[in-house]
């Protein structure tokens, strides 16, 4: 008897101290004051860092035997059911925004512009890493292609699939945008992107973690601000799960 | 004038043992690994297995995996299933490798679990090199922490050792100075715990991969690195548990005392009758 009532009041205790802690946790000026760290991560590693520094790269023997497919695995709705039927034939990447010379390309054209392969690992902020290979055209020469506004800040990747109830965004600021491993994949492992994995195109933004590697890419927008744009912050998680912006570690 | 009132005051005096900075330190420290051990543990709750090598996910073979069936929590290392239902994998009606009680938040929430440890990371490396410094240029390395010519022979640490195992400690003059054991788990805290901690964090980061990919080839890859990151805060852990069981036993007032104020009660000299019944 006296040791249920100790048990609960061991419960009872237990829960007291981490209603206390989620409050702290909790706390708006706590959050503010912890996203400091993160920030200097930002600082930090641009500091230490060369702009045009590459991720490491890897060979085929080093590829992930499977390579999880992760976030939304088939984009629902029946435009995009309708291009994975005709095989994206009659899809177009828009590149827009803050841009002299707006364009639209096809995938056909996509996969016939000059490319970069690179076998490289992809880190998932919940701690995983997979190896793949992936080929795609620079982010770069599309932007230089479209003319960027000396005011543009940011690039905006709008994309097909929904998660959280929300349409997926991911953003990057322009030392990302013209880094020669930022590339638009059409093709991963030596074949056509699948639906699982973003077809017909998914961002690769190589210094930085799997949440910024947008797949279903529909439109590019350069941005002078992130203001505005969905949520505000970046970024579906961004917005939605308070996870950084930048994702550098 | 001061008046001890306590008969063995001459015996056992009072001494300033734990000068400001060593202090201020250990406590900024003891919060930042506490914070970072439960944030931690928050985030390998993200993904609870452990991987060698380069990469790692779910269809690879992982090394350590904390998990459940159903309400049954397991330990899996190697190829050995230990239960451990009610402290990991499954336990406070929790399905998670560590319970809500010892995470920081309590509830799964990575992205703000990953601002609390970044933040103390950036407490215990800019700490930690304050301290380095000051212990480098104030003598505090050389005289208190690193082991005496005679402390360095294997018989003399041996003996350490036994005294360790019989709990008994070091009395009277003997107790000024920290002794061997002790002087030698401060050095790999300092010199080994913190730096591999800290190393093999930042080799986790795809950005600073790029900036240093030396790194990589240090530990083995991304998730070697990762591996060796969990085996670290697991040795912070049993320091820590060690630690205050040392505490406890040399007497937690006292001791906690010459870390709060600096001034420490040297214990009195066994007395030769003592050991005999």
């Amino acid at each position: 008897m006296s040791l249920i009532t100790r048990r609960n009041a061991l419960i009872g205790g237990a829960g007291l101290v981490l209603a206390g802690c989620d409050k702290i946790t909790t706390s708006p000026t706590v959050q503010n004051v912890l996203s400091l760290g993160q920030k200097a991560n930002l600082t930090a590693q641009r500091l230490v860092q060369d702009r045009n520094a590459l991720a490491p790269e890897f060979t085929r023997a080093d590829l992930s035997p499977r390579f999880r497919e992760n976030g939304t695995r088939r984009p629902g709705g029946d435009d995009y059911n309708a291009m994975v039927a005709n095989n994206f034939a009659d899809w177009q990447l828009a590149v827009e925004g803050m841009v002299a010379r707006p364009f639209k390309l096809s995938l056909a054209q996509l996969r016939g512009a000059p490319a970069r392969t690179q076998i490289t690992r992809h880190d998932c902020v919940e701690g995983w890493s997979a190896i793949g290979e992936w080929t795609g055209v620079p982010l770069g020469l599309l932007l230089r292609r479209a003319g960027l506004s000396s005011n543009a800040r940011y690039i905006v990747f709008h994309c097909a699939d929904q998660l959280l109830g929300a349409q997926y965004y991911e953003s990057i600021d322009l030392v990302d945008a013209f880094h020669p491993q930022t590339i638009l994949a059409h093709t991963m492992n030596g074949q056509a992107l699948s639906v699982g994995h973003g077809a017909p195109i998914r961002l690769r933004v190589e210094r930085q973690l799997g949440y910024k590697q947008a797949k279903y890419v529909m439109r590019v927008e350069a941005v002078a601000s992130l203001d505005g744009i969905y949520g505000g912050k970046g970024g579906l998680w961004e917005d939605h799960s308070g996870y950084q912006w930048y994702a550098g570690i | 004038m001061r008046v001890d009132t306590e008969p063995d005051a001459i015996a056992r005096p009072l001494i300033y043992r734990t000068k400001l900075p060593v202090r201020i330190w250990h406590w900024i420290n003891a919060l930042s690994i506490f914070v970072m051990l439960m944030s931690g543990m928050m985030i390998f709750n993200a993904h609870p297995r452990l991987y060698w090598g380069k990469f790692g996910a779910n269809f690879d073979q992982p090394w350590l995996v904390i998990g459940n069936h159903a309400q049954a929590g397991f330990l899996r290392v190697g190829g050995v299933e230990i239960p451990t239902t009610g402290f990991l994998g499954y336990a406070m009606d929790t399905a998670r490798a560590f319970p809500p009680l010892v995470t920081i938040p309590t509830g799964y929430n990575l992205s703000a679990a990953r601002d609390w440890h970044f933040f103390f990371a950036w407490v215990l490396v800019l700490s930690a090199i304050a301290f380095l410094l000051y212990a480098l240029f104030s003598g505090h390395l050389r005289r208190d922490l690193a082991l005496q010519r005679n402390e360095r022979k294997l018989a003399h640490l041996w003996h350490d050792v036994k005294q360790h195992a019989r709990l008994r400690f070091p009395k009277g003059e003997a107790a000024r100075a920290y002794n061997p054991l002790q002087k030698i788990a401060y050095l790999g805290v300092i010199f080994v715990l913190i730096p591999l901690v800290v190393l093999t964090g930042m080799t986790m980061s795809p950005s600073l991969n790029a900036a240093m990919p030396w790194l990589l080839d240090v530990f083995g890859g991304r998730q070697s690195a990762r591996s060796i990151h969990f085996l670290c805060a697991f040795g912070f852990a049993a320091f820590i548990a060690v630690h205050l069981l040392m505490v406890v036993l040399a007497g937690p007032i006292n001791e906690l005392r010459s870390m709060i104020t600096g001034w420490y009660r040297l214990p009195a000299e066994r007395a030769v009758t003592e050991d005999k019944p």
